[in-house]
Parts: C-alpha cells; sequence; structure tokens
C-alpha cells in the first residue's frame, strides 16, 4: 500500500502504540482486498458487546486506553454500537456481575480513548447522519448497509478492531465500497407484491440478502411503488445484511445514488429476476405457527426509534402483558431519554414489558438470559432477529407489530 | 499432493484437517463458542466440532461481531486453525488480523467446498495465496 509521510510515521510507531498498531492491522485487510492506499474518515462507529469482546479483548482495548492520551484518543468522532449489558437491569435478566463488571471496564476503556459511547445500532436516525459520498468507517451491518444505500455514504462493514483502528488514524484502507466500481449494481429484482408495515419490508430485505448471498453483490431493486419511511428502510436493510452479508442495495428513483437503473448499472443492466408474494411467503413460513406458545416477544434489532416506541405504546395502552410471556424492547439510550420525557416508557411499561437503554436483544448474551428465564419460543417483528437467534437456542417466530402485542397479550401467537 | 492458488491471505502458514461444507459462516450466528460446536439448526455442520480444524466454506455472512469473536476464541483455544472461503467478507478479514488466524479466499480452480473434502490434510500459505492438499482422506 501507498503510505503518506503521517501513515510511514505511525507504522514506525512515531506517533504511539495505539496507531502503530491500528496502521498495521489496516494494512494487513488492506493487502487481502488489494487497497492501494488509504482514504480519510468523517467518523467512525464500533461494535463493541462485552458478549463478542469477552475478557481478551477488553484486555486489548485496556492496554490501548493505557498509552498516555495524546496516543490513545481517538482521531475522528467516533460512537459505539449497543452494548451487552444494561447496567440499570442486568440482574433481572440473570445477567451476572461479571458480565456487569466486563461491560464496566470496557465502557472505561473507551471512553479514555475519547470514544462517545452511545451505544446505538441507528446512528443515521438519532446522533450524526453521514452525507452522500462521505467515507466513514461504521460497524454494524444494519448501520453500513444503510447508510451506504440510503444516505449515499461510503463504508465496509468494519469489525469492532477495523472501526478502532479508524477511529484512532482517521483513516480506513481504500477498498470496497469506497470504490465507485464495487458500488455498481449485480443482481437485479423487480418488485410484485408491495411491502405494508415493518415486517413486510424486513422480509423483503431478507429475501434480497439471501438471494445475493455475498458481501460482493449489490442488488438493484425496481417496481417500488411508495417512498418508504426511515424505519421500514431499516428493517430492509438491516434483514438484507443478516441474510446476505449485504452491505449496499440500491432503489431506482428512491436511493440516491439510483435516480434511474442505468445509473447504478454502468453499462448494460444484469438479467431482472421477480420478487412475487409466493417468495416472500415462503421465506416467512421459515419462522413460526399460530396457536403455539410464546415465552419472550422482542422489539429489537434494530433499537426502536421515536416513532416505533411510540406505536408500541400505543398498542399496549390498557392491556397487561400475559404472565407466562415476557416482552423486551430495546432502544437507544437518547431515544430511550426522550421516550421518559414524553411519557412513552412509563406507557409500555404498564403492561408489564421492560425497555432496555442502549442493549439489542441479540448481543446482550443472548443465551444466557434465555437459559435464565426459561425463554425459548420467542416471537419478533423483526426479519433480521428471527434469522439470527436459533443459533442461540431459541425457536424463533415472525409477526407484525400489531401481531407481536397481540400475542404477547395473550400468551400465545395470534 | 494438490496445490490450489488463491488470493494473497492473512495469518501464519498452518497445516491441519478440513472440515468442509456448502454452506456459509458467522461467528455470532452459527457457533456455540463454548462447547465449540457448530449450534445453529440450519447450517449443515450443526453439532460437529469447528476447534483447531480447517473450516472450508462457501461465504462470511452479516455480523461484525465475528471481528472479536475470533480473537476471544482463539485466546480460550477453541479456534479454527485457519477458515478458507470461496469469498470472505471484510468482517471476517479483521477478525483473522486481529487474532492472527490464518485465512484465504478467492480459489483460482473453482469452489473450493467441492476442492476439498472433510478429512483432507491441508497446508495453508497465506503470504503465497497458495493451499497444498497434503493427504486425501
Amino acid at each position: 500500500m501507498n503510505l503518506n509521510d503521517e501513515e510511514q510515521a505511525m507504522l514506525a510507531g512515531k506517533l504511539g502504540e495505539p496507531k502503530r498498531w491500528a496502521l498495521d492491522h489496516m494494512m494487513k485487510v488492506g493487502k487481502m482486498f488489494d487497497a492501494a492506499d488509504f482514504v480519510p474518515v468523517s467518523q467512525a462507529h464500533m461494535m463493541a458487546d462485552t458478549e463478542s469482546l469477552g475478557n481478551a479483548c477488553v484486555e486489548f482495548l485496556e492496554g490501548l486506553a493505557s498509552h498516555p492520551p495524546k496516543q490513545c484518543r481517538v482521531a475522528v468522532p467516533m460512537i459505539t454500537d449497543p452494548r451487552g449489558v444494561d447496567l440499570s437491569y442486568y440482574q433481572p435478566l440473570g445477567q451476572t456481575e461479571a458480565m456487569a463488571n466486563l461491560e464496566r471496564r470496557t465502557i472505561a476503556a473507551c471512553s479514555q480513548m475519547g470514544i462517545l459511547m452511545t451505544d446505538t445500532c441507528i446512528n443515521y436516525q438519532t446522533i450524526m447522519p453521514p452525507l452522500l459520498g462521505d467515507h466513514v468507517a461504521y460497524g454494524d451491518t444494519g448501520v453500513v448497509i444503510y447508510c451506504n444505500s440510503v444516505l449515499g455514504a461510503r463504508s465496509n462493514f468494519e469489525g469492532g478492531p477495523s472501526a478502532l483502528a479508524a477511529g484512532l488514524t482517521g483513516r480506513t484502507p481504500r477498498y470496497g465500497l469506497h470504490l465507485d466500481k464495487n458500488r455498481k449494481a449485480t443482481k437485479r429484482f423487480v418488485v410484485k407484491e408491495q411491502p405494508k408495515g415493518l415486517t413486510d419490508w424486513g422480509v423483503l430485505g431478507g429475501l434480497i440478502g439471501r438471494l445475493c448471498g455475498s458481501y460482493w453483490e449489490v442488488p438493484v431493486i425496481e417496481g417500488i411503488e411508495v417512498v418508504p419511511t426511515s424505519d421500514e428502510m431499516k428493517h430492509m436493510g438491516a434483514a438484507m445484511a443478516s441474510f446476505g452479508s449485504t452491505p449496499l442495495f440500491h432503489i431506482v428513483g428512491i436511493t440516491p445514488e439510483a435516480p434511474t437503473l442505468a445509473a447504478v448499472c454502468f453499462g448494460a443492466p444484469p438479467p431482472a429476476q421477480q420478487i412475487t408474494k409466493a417468495d416472500l411467503d415462503a421465506l416467512r413460513s421459515d419462522f413460526g405457527g399460530k396457536g403455539e406458545k410464546v415465552d419472550v416477544v422482542v422489539f429489537a434489532a434494530p433499537q426502536l426509534s421515536h416513532v416505533e416506541m411510540q406505536q408500541v405504546a400505543d398498542l399496549l395502552d390498557g392491556k397487561r402483558i400475559h404472565a407466562d410471556t415476557s416482552l423486551i424492547v430495546c432502544t437507544a439510550p437518547t431515544v430511550a431519554a426522550d421516550c421518559d420525557r414524553l411519557g412513552i416508557i412509563p406507557r409500555i411499561e404498564a403492561s408489564g414489558a421492560k425497555v432496555l437503554r442502549g442493549t439489542c436483544f441479540y448481543n446482550q448474551y443472548a443465551r444466557e438470559i434465555g437459559e435464565a428465564n426459561n425463554w425459548k419460543r420467542l416471537l419478533s417483528n423483526s426479519t433480521k432477529i428471527v434469522n439470527i437467534i436459533a443459533g442461540y437456542g431459541y425457536d424463533p417466530a415472525l409477526a407484525s407489530m400489531e401481531d407481536c402485542v397481540a400475542s404477547a397479550v395473550a400468551g400465545e401467537i395470534v | 499432493m494438490t496445490e490450489l492458488k488463491c488470493h494473497v491471505g492473512i495469518g501464519p502458514l498452518v497445516e491441519g484437517t478440513a472440515l468442509v461444507a456448502d454452506d456459509n459462516f458467522s461467528a455470532r450466528y452459527d457457533l456455540d463458542r463454548i462447547k465449540g460446536i457448530f449450534s445453529r439448526p440450519q447450517h449443515k455442520l450443526v453439532g460437529q466440532s469447528y476447534v483447531d480444524k480447517i473450516l472450508v466454506l462457501n461465504t462470511s455472512k452479516g455480523g461484525v461481531a465475528s471481528a472479536w469473536m475470533l480473537n476471544e476464541m482463539k485466546t480460550r483455544g477453541i479456534a479454527p486453525k485457519a477458515i478458507l472461503f470461496n469469498a470472505a467478507n471484510t468482517i471476517l478479514a479483521q477478525g483473522a488480523a486481529l487474532a492472527d488466524l490464518t485465512m484465504c479466499d478467492r480459489f483460482a480452480d473453482g469452489d473450493i467446498t467441492k476442492l476439498i473434502n472433510t478429512g483432507d490434510t491441508l497446508r495453508v500459505d497465506p503470504a503465497q495465496g497458495l493451499v497444498t492438499i497434503i493427504t486425501r482422506f
């Protein structure tokens, strides 16, 4: 890779060990993906939940944070993805003091490096959305696909170590989606059944992700007849990234890089594949059936926006969750603060539901809290979470937000 | 011995036994990282131990967590010895870089999950972009 003078100084350790590690780490990755050089980034966003980190990676963070502030402070604004423990509510979930202590150590190390503990996977709705053409280094696949696709920013999927390396140095290897050539459409889908509601958008995203099946495929979608909401795009993108490792999609006439089909094809468009109601129903049928008992209903993955929080509160008003069923809602700390002020969280929790702040259900020791609470049968309106939670020992089912609330009240899938 | 050319990869030269499936990979979605086995019911390797194996899979799936998890698993001695993909995504490559875990992808001779069988003994040389099948199972 071509390094400028500052990067050579970093690699030589002249700016401290944290930046030396960061440059070296990013060069290993850049070499694998044929990066010619580095590109400056305006922001970094790091996934660092403690379930993933374990003690080994927390010690790694603490090691970096032990260097003098001038050497270990991040060079660009850097924020965090949901964490593994809501420190205001972990014992009732069956999370242990050891888990909480790991979380406290992580927060201390990150804060020492100047990282803002935003604990959110909806930073594009709550913190500082990137602009068209803005190079960033974001973790969380849902964040990346939304910001690439809906906002036209440029980010690869950055795992925690690489997001941290980008934050420490203010740059990332120029490969993948930082390059024009990798943003052109390689698969083309024509939607014949219009999505209605968040879950439909998630199912559509999941199906397209499954059909793409690789990080290096870019779908362009035609046939969408309405302008989706931010929440709908959020669910679609999160599911697509989850099912397919897909980091970017275009919707003709809606997303900023695709005013026309030709704009994202750089020549002849790929052959079109129709998405029908039968295709969507087939994906849906993988998850759950009516009349079955439900142990836990989850609204998460991604965290809920203000608007979704209000929708859940409206559906729960005057109702009580079934005694044998739990209802968990995960949102960003900023949204939670507003929803406290607006009286939305008290309305949700009056039903017996619980709102968690700064976590997301699947990255907060899902296996352990499932075993502690005898949660097996899980119902959610998130296509993403029903795709990923089975590996943690759950039997997932998928339903709309309205049916999820009704099922939580009935104690069985309605 | 059969030599398979691939893109230059990450990590040290290693030798080990292949565990192969025409399926994808995420440390978060697919593994029980306490028991060291594939746990996702839909995965073709469900129930099998991945520890010290050279995993040979199609591609890596969503979930940035794998980037930390590879290092965390290696520290506890329950990591695979190497992972070979037809196409890695960025996250698994980043995780391999942190963990110093061997990883290669983009094989010149076609679908790597068809070219290697479970039980084959392999030598993986990421610096040269070369995988050698030392013995067939």
